[in-house]
């Protein structure tokens, strides 16, 4: 692979690890590793584990793709790989 | 108007409409019947995903299944969504630059086997088969408790209707009846949430109504719900009931199975541009979690309407129990279905609903005269059905959510249909046995094994071979350990060969089956299993639905250490990466 190919997916796979990382912490971390601690913490009437696990984790995860859809629009872009 | 002629007109309504897209959107080429022509707008793909993705099972059962685990059932809302973060960034992309018709051709080629192609035919057709059995049950179970037919001619009813826009319309049929049956659903299922919502906590949106207070009483919800279950011996709502490790487990293969089912796989075929993939799978999940978000607050609030119907004051006094002569219009109708059933057992002529399997419970019970939990039967379905009715919502109501579950279910149906018979006639007739075959012939041989899988699926929905409610777990394990990982490595992976991908995918699939089966009976086979399947045998707490994540997780190490020590892939194999990792060939003359 030449070199801004490289470049370019090294950049990918950073955007990726950085957005996973923010998936796991929301589900696996919030909605079940640290969901009891999270429980004495109050969102209105909902406890803020009890809230990620049924709520919040699914609201980030589409903010997630879309980071991805505008992020990977740019890199593209960026390294004149775009479609059009 | 009577209700059962406004749903009759309803239902007829929608499919008619159905079946006028059929006609128009007819196809007339592979490209169109496989992949709609790759001229599908990304905001639409993202409706059809939804509604492909979107089953009865969602449809129907998911609140109930809420509003009786509480906390626990949200392995299932971060499972079935978080699948689309991986399907988003890790495969859809990729796969819609490779640009062909099918999940086993990319395997087939990255891997340059028939061999892995064939091992993925058969992990989706086992997939997919076992899924369609249910969405065949679930038009049945509709159509018998809407309809009042007979379950067989409802299943035959929906085979008819599948077969006009499958068959003729293929992809681009499918993926624009998909969308209209989206519409029909997401209505259906939002209209009584939002008027339950309403009625409990004077809020119009449930989302919003499940962290509020209950109208004119200053308390929570939840805090409400949690309180007076527990009263009654029920573990809290909001609490956790089962171990930390299994619960990671299940989210996390249900997450890898939901990216690696093959049926959602090629919606992302239909879109026109590697972008156009990326953004349509962020729209299948707004879409998907318009309705996955309301569920909560379906489950949590139909829980609370039903208990607080049964137990109408202080738990102990005895007035505070239903009478049964008193109970409301709803609970007669759904008693005439079987789905709700009392039984007097200590001839009070009153309800007492309460956890009876609780030991710290049982002496207080006795002490009130109470002899076991009298609501015998609680079908977890009746949480979304009879929503319309509890809350005194009008008569077209009741008959939009009988449309909505027919629409969740054959969307779902048509989708796994379509991928059972591209793997059929494009990866094994044209891919295998007869690469010459012309087009005219191939599309023609795409119509038959359509019609012939849904003769099948029709058949097997009649005749469920007696472990239905087991196999959808089991589509999902195949999917995580097998096709998620090949599929993945595929792509991220240049150096990973032939001999890696087969080892892996039949190591992950191996694993899966063996640790399924050896619970739940070899092919299901009631007698057969090795162990009983409860939590003392499963291997450190993980039940054989978690086990997918642990099968993907065999089929990753084989691959990788048999990729180790076997030759590289060829030079044009690593050039289809390279190809495929880029949306399009970097010019010269870039902004680069």
């Amino acid at each position: 692979m030449n070199s801004p190919a490289r470049a370019y997916w090294k950049a990918n796979l950073r955007l990726v690890s950085l957005l996973l990382i923010v998936w796991f912490i929301v589900s696996y971390v919030f909605g079940i590793l640290l969901v009891e601690p999270l429980n004495s913490i109050r969102l209105g009437g909902v406890k803020l584990g009890f809230w990620f696990a049924q709520q919040g984790s699914i609201y980030t995860f589409l903010i997630l793709i879309f980071v991805y859809a505008v992020g990977m629009n740019a890199l593209d872009r960026r390294f004149g790989v775009h479609e059009d | 108007m009577e209700l059962q002629t406004l749903i009759y007109l309803v239902v007829g309504a929608s499919f008619a409409l159905y079946i006028g897209i059929a006609i128009w959107a007819r196809a007339a080429s592979t490209g169109e019947f496989y992949v709609a022509g790759k001229g599908v707008h990304p905001v639409a793909n993202g409706m059809a995903t939804a509604a492909d993705w979107m089953s009865a099972a969602s449809f129907i059962s998911m609140a109930g299944l809420i509003a009786f685990t509480g906390y626990d059932a949200s392995v299932y809302l971060m499972g079935w969504t978080g699948g689309y973060v991986l399907l988003a960034m890790l495969l859809a992309p990729y796969l819609r630059k490779f640009g062909k018709f099918t999940v086993p051709e990319f395997i087939g080629e990255r891997y340059y086997s028939q061999t892995a192609r064939l091992v993925a035919v058969v992990c989706l057709i086992a997939a997919s088969i076992t899924y369609v059995i249910g969405q065949m049950k679930g038009v049945g179970v509709a159509f018998g408790r809407f309809l009042e037919v007979e379950f067989e001619t409802g299943v035959l009813v929906g085979m008819g209707i599948v077969f006009i826009y499958a068959v003729m319309g293929g992809m681009k049929g499918i993926t624009y009846t998909q969308i209209a049956q989206y519409c029909v659903l997401i209505f259906a299922y939002t209209v009584p949430a939002v008027f339950i919502s309403l009625q409990l906590t004077g809020t119009p949106i449930p989302q919003l109504g499940l962290g509020s207070e209950l109208a004119g009483n200053g308390t929570y919800m939840l805090d409400k719900l949690d309180r007076i279950i527990t009263e009654l011996g029920f573990a809290a709502y909001t609490e956790q009931k089962g171990s930390t490790l299994n619960l990671s487990l299940l989210t996390l293969s249900l997450m890898i199975g939901t990216a690696g089912l093959p049926h959602v796989i090629i919606r992302f075929f239909t879109v026109p541009k590697v972008r156009d993939a990326r953004y349509s799978a962020g729209w299948a999940l707004l879409f998907i979690a318009i309705l996955y978000t309301t569920a909560p607050a379906v489950g949590s609030m139909a829980r609370l309407n039903l208990t607080e119907m049964v137990q109408t004051g202080p738990v102990g006094t005895p007035e505070a129990n239903l009478r049964y002569a008193e109970r409301p219009q709803w609970f007669r109708t759904w008693e005439t279905t079987g789905l709700l059933e009392f039984q007097d057992k200590n001839g009070d002529g009153r309800i007492q609903y309460y956890n009876d399997a609780n030991p710290d419970f049982a002496e207080r019970a006795r002490q009130w005269g109470w002899e076991g939990n009298e609501l015998v039967t609680v079908d977890r379905d009746i949480m979304v059905l009879a929503n319309p009715e509890i809350a005194g919502l009008p008569d077209w109501v009741i008959a939009l959510v009988a449309a909505g579950g027919l629409a969740a279910a054959l969307s779902t149906a048509a989708g796994l249909l379509l991928a059972i018979s591209s793997a059929i006639s494009h990866d094994l007739l044209k891919g295998v046995l007869m690469p010459d075959i012309p087009e005219k012939r191939e599309l023609l041989a795409g119509r038959l094994s359509m019609f012939g899988a849904i003769v099948l699926a029709g058949y097997l929905g009649m005749n469920p071979p007696g472990f239905a409610a087991e196999v959808v777990a089991l589509a999902f394990g195949l999917a995580a350990s097998s096709i998620f990982p090949a599929l993945m490595l595929g792509i991220f992976h240049k150096r990973m060969n032939r001999a890696g991908a087969v080892a892996g995918m039949l190591a992950g699939l191996g694993s899966t089956l063996v640790y399924i089966f050896v619970y739940k009976g070899w092919l299901f086979l009631p007698g057969t299993n090795n162990l009983p399947n409860t939590a003392e045998y499963w291997l450190l707490g993980i039940q054989p639905e978690s086990f997918g994540a642990v099968g993907a997780l065999i089929n990753f190490t084989v691959a990788l250490a048999v990729a180790r020590i076997t030759a590289a892939p060829p030079e044009h194999i690593q050039h289809l990466v390279e190809d495929i990792r880029v949306p399009r060939a970097a010019q010269p003359g870039g902004t680069g």
